[in-house]
This record gives C-alpha cells, structure tokens and sequence, in this order.
C-alpha cells in the first residue's frame, strides 16, 4: 500500500506504469566550440599538405597590421610568395593596398561579426591557390577581444600591440595576449618621442600571463628594424618544412584535464 | 560580442547530444565556463535564449559552472590560485607557470527528456 495515500499501488507496480516522459541527465565534455575547431583542423591540414605556413595577425584597430604586411611583402619579395586573408567588417581597402604590392588578397567581409571564424577562412581557402604560396596571413578583424576565441585553422598567433597603446595592454587583454607565439611593439620609430611606453614593461605584462613568447620592437618605416621578425618568420618556415608540429596556442589543457576525471 | 557566436557552437553540440540520445526535448544545459575562456557568463546567459529558439533546446535553461584559476608553477612544482592577468607561481613568483584550469569551455552535460514511444 502507497503510504501517501493509501492507494494499493507499490513501488513495484509504479516501476510498471506507462511513463509520459523520462528524463536523463547525459554526460557530454565536449568543447563548446568544436564545430568550428573541426574546420580549423580541416584547414590546417590543407595548408600543411601544402606546406604553406599561416600567421593570424591579431591586434587593435590602427595598430599598424596592414601596413606591417605591405612592409613584409616588400622585404621578402623574391624569396617568398606570400597571399593574404584581409578581414574586416566592410569594404575592401585593406586587400586592394595588399594587392597594390602583386600579392593575392582575399577580403572577407564580416558585416558586424567582430572576428573571423575557421568556416570563413575555409571559404576564403577557395580562392587561393595554396600550392602558389609558402606564407599566408590572415589579418583578422582589428579587436583584442573576440578573434583570441576562434582557431581559424592558422600555425601560429602574432599579436601587435602599437607604441601608441598602453605597455599595460596585454595585461587589460589577456585572453588574447595569452594566446600570442609573438608579440610585435609595431611603431617602434615613435618610442623616441612617447615617453609613457616602456617596451619592458609590456614584455613584463606578457610575461605574468605565463607565455614565453618572443617580444620584439618594430617599424613598417623602417625596413631595417624588421629584420628580427623576418628572421623569426624564416625559423617557422623552416620549422614548417621540418614537419614540425605547428598549432596555434587556442584551446586550453584544461579542458582535457577535466575530460580526465 | 562572440557570445552569441559561442552560444550557437553550443546549441549545435547539444542538438547532436540530443539526436544521439533520442531525445524530444533538452531542459537543461550545463557548461563550464572558466575565468580565462574569454567568454562574459551575463553575456552568455543573455545570448541563449536567441540561440536556442527553434531548436530542441528551445526551452532549456542554462546552468552555468565557472571554477577558479589554478596554475602550477614549472620551477618549484606548487600549485595554486591565479588572477586573469597574472598567471604567476602563487609560492615562488615564477611565470613560468602552466594553467591547471580556469581556461574551460565546455559543455558539461545536458538533461533531456525521451518521447513515450521510445521510452522503456
């Protein structure tokens, strides 16, 4: 007898009762954005199979992206053939100042989507022919905040950070700083006119966000001040060619280690 | 502003969660969400109700976990608490520091509910 009501039903015949619904808790771990890194690895591999090595550049709006890339096709023009990926929320002036130096530029226009994502940059892909190129950036939506989210399917994450911000951005951003394989001070010819941007104290600022990444000074204007992170970009290239395992820093350990438990 | 962008990667892990589950219907949804993911928790919670519409999570609520930041130090091998944006060696001061958790971004699990007919 139910002891409730003192109906004859027991636990038993209750167990046999037609249910209207049953609900479950399933147990998943998966990560929430792993539609996307599914095409991010998708596009990794098509780039690797190509042996074209991708740079995702990462800043603010004006921090100089567009004009470190013209700058960089300049100084490796005849060594290597590079393409670029511009994004923006509208038009199409960055990628027509790229294609002014006789280098492929793809525009995606974002409309008011604040970062690039892998699915983007994977129909971006068709455009270019891969087996044409040995470096391809793609100059991400100027933003520290929202692209430091999305693997585009890229080897590694240059992130700059201009003489005209604060030394402290990277520690008011550091999801994205935390993410960067380079930090490049851009602007670097006007260090000797700002006396509030201390380069030391932006690599300090990277520094207690955990990541060793190369920290290094800049100026578009100046063609000999490049030559460090050309040399860089020649170490990856070669890292590359090596069959090196090139990922960007984006998804964490954490996540594997709650999986674990 | 990615939030919503997030929220849609969400729903899309749990629409298939629930279509590997025979699932009618998702009431609920729990992700982990850590300090260091670069996702707002408000922003997250404010974007779900758009993401969700139409979908079977159409009235599901949305539970979310966040954990603390946890780091261990590579030089002297402590582990403790960190801030966002000073991911160093609570003992020692080194940042030479892997993060342990605070980083997550995960769905943790989701509650559904079976229709009659597939029910045992």
């Amino acid at each position: 007898m139910c002891g409730t009501c003192g109906c004859s039903t027991t636990p038993d015949s209750l167990e046999r009762l037609p249910k209207e619904e049953a609900t479950e808790t399933v147990s998943v771990l998966s990560n929430l954005l792993s539609k996307n890194n599914h095409a991010a690895a998708h596009n990794r591999e098509h780039l690797d199979r190509a042996g074209v090595l991708c740079i995702n550049l990462m800043s603010s709006p004006g921090a100089g992206k567009t004009a470190l890339l013209e700058a960089t096709i300049d100084a490796l023009a005849g060594r290597y053939r590079i393409g670029v990926i511009e994004g923006d929320l509208e038009t199409e002036n960055d990628a027509e100042r790229i294609r002014a130096k006789g280098v492929p530029a793809v525009q995606i226009s974002t409309g008011t989507a604040c970062h690039l994502d892998a699915h983007m940059v994977h129909r971006a892909l068709h455009d270019l022919t891969l087996g044409d190129l040995d470096i391809l950036f793609i100059e991400n939506v100027g933003n520290l905040v929202c692209p430091a989210s999305f693997d585009l399917g890229h080897h590694l994450n240059v992130t700059l950070l201009s003489t005209t911000e604060g030394d402290d951005k990277p520690a008011k951003y550091p999801v994205m700083f935390r993410s960067t394989d380079l930090m490049l001070l851009t602007k670097g010819d006007l260090l000797a006119v700002l006396d509030d941007f201390q380069p030391e104290r932006a690599e300090a600022a990277l520094r207690n966000l955990a990541n060793a990444a190369p920290c290094l000074t800049v100026s578009s204007r100046d063609a000999d001040s490049l030559a460090p992170w050309l040399n860089w970009l020649d170490a990856r290239v070669a890292d590359l060619k090596q069959g090196a395992p090139l990922n960007p820093v984006m998804q964490p350990d954490g996540a594997l280690m709650h999986a674990a438990e | 502003m990615h939030e919503l962008a997030v929220c849609q990667g969400l729903i899309g892990e749990v629409e298939r969660v629930a279509a590997l589950n025979g699932a009618s219907e998702v009431t609920s949804v729990t992700v982990l969400i850590g300090p260091l993911s670069g996702v707002e928790i408000d922003l997250l919670q404010n974007a779900f109700p758009i993401a969700r519409a139409g979908s079977v999570a159409s009235e599901a609520e949305l539970v979310v976990e966040t954990g603390d930041i946890r780091v261990q130090c590579t030089g002297c091998g402590a582990q403790g608490p960190a801030a966002p944006n000073k991911l160093i060696c609570s003992a020692c001061g080194d940042w030479r520091v892997r993060v342990v958790s605070g980083d997550e971004l995960l769905l943790k699990s989701v509650e559904l509910s079976r229709a009659p007919a597939s029910a045992n």
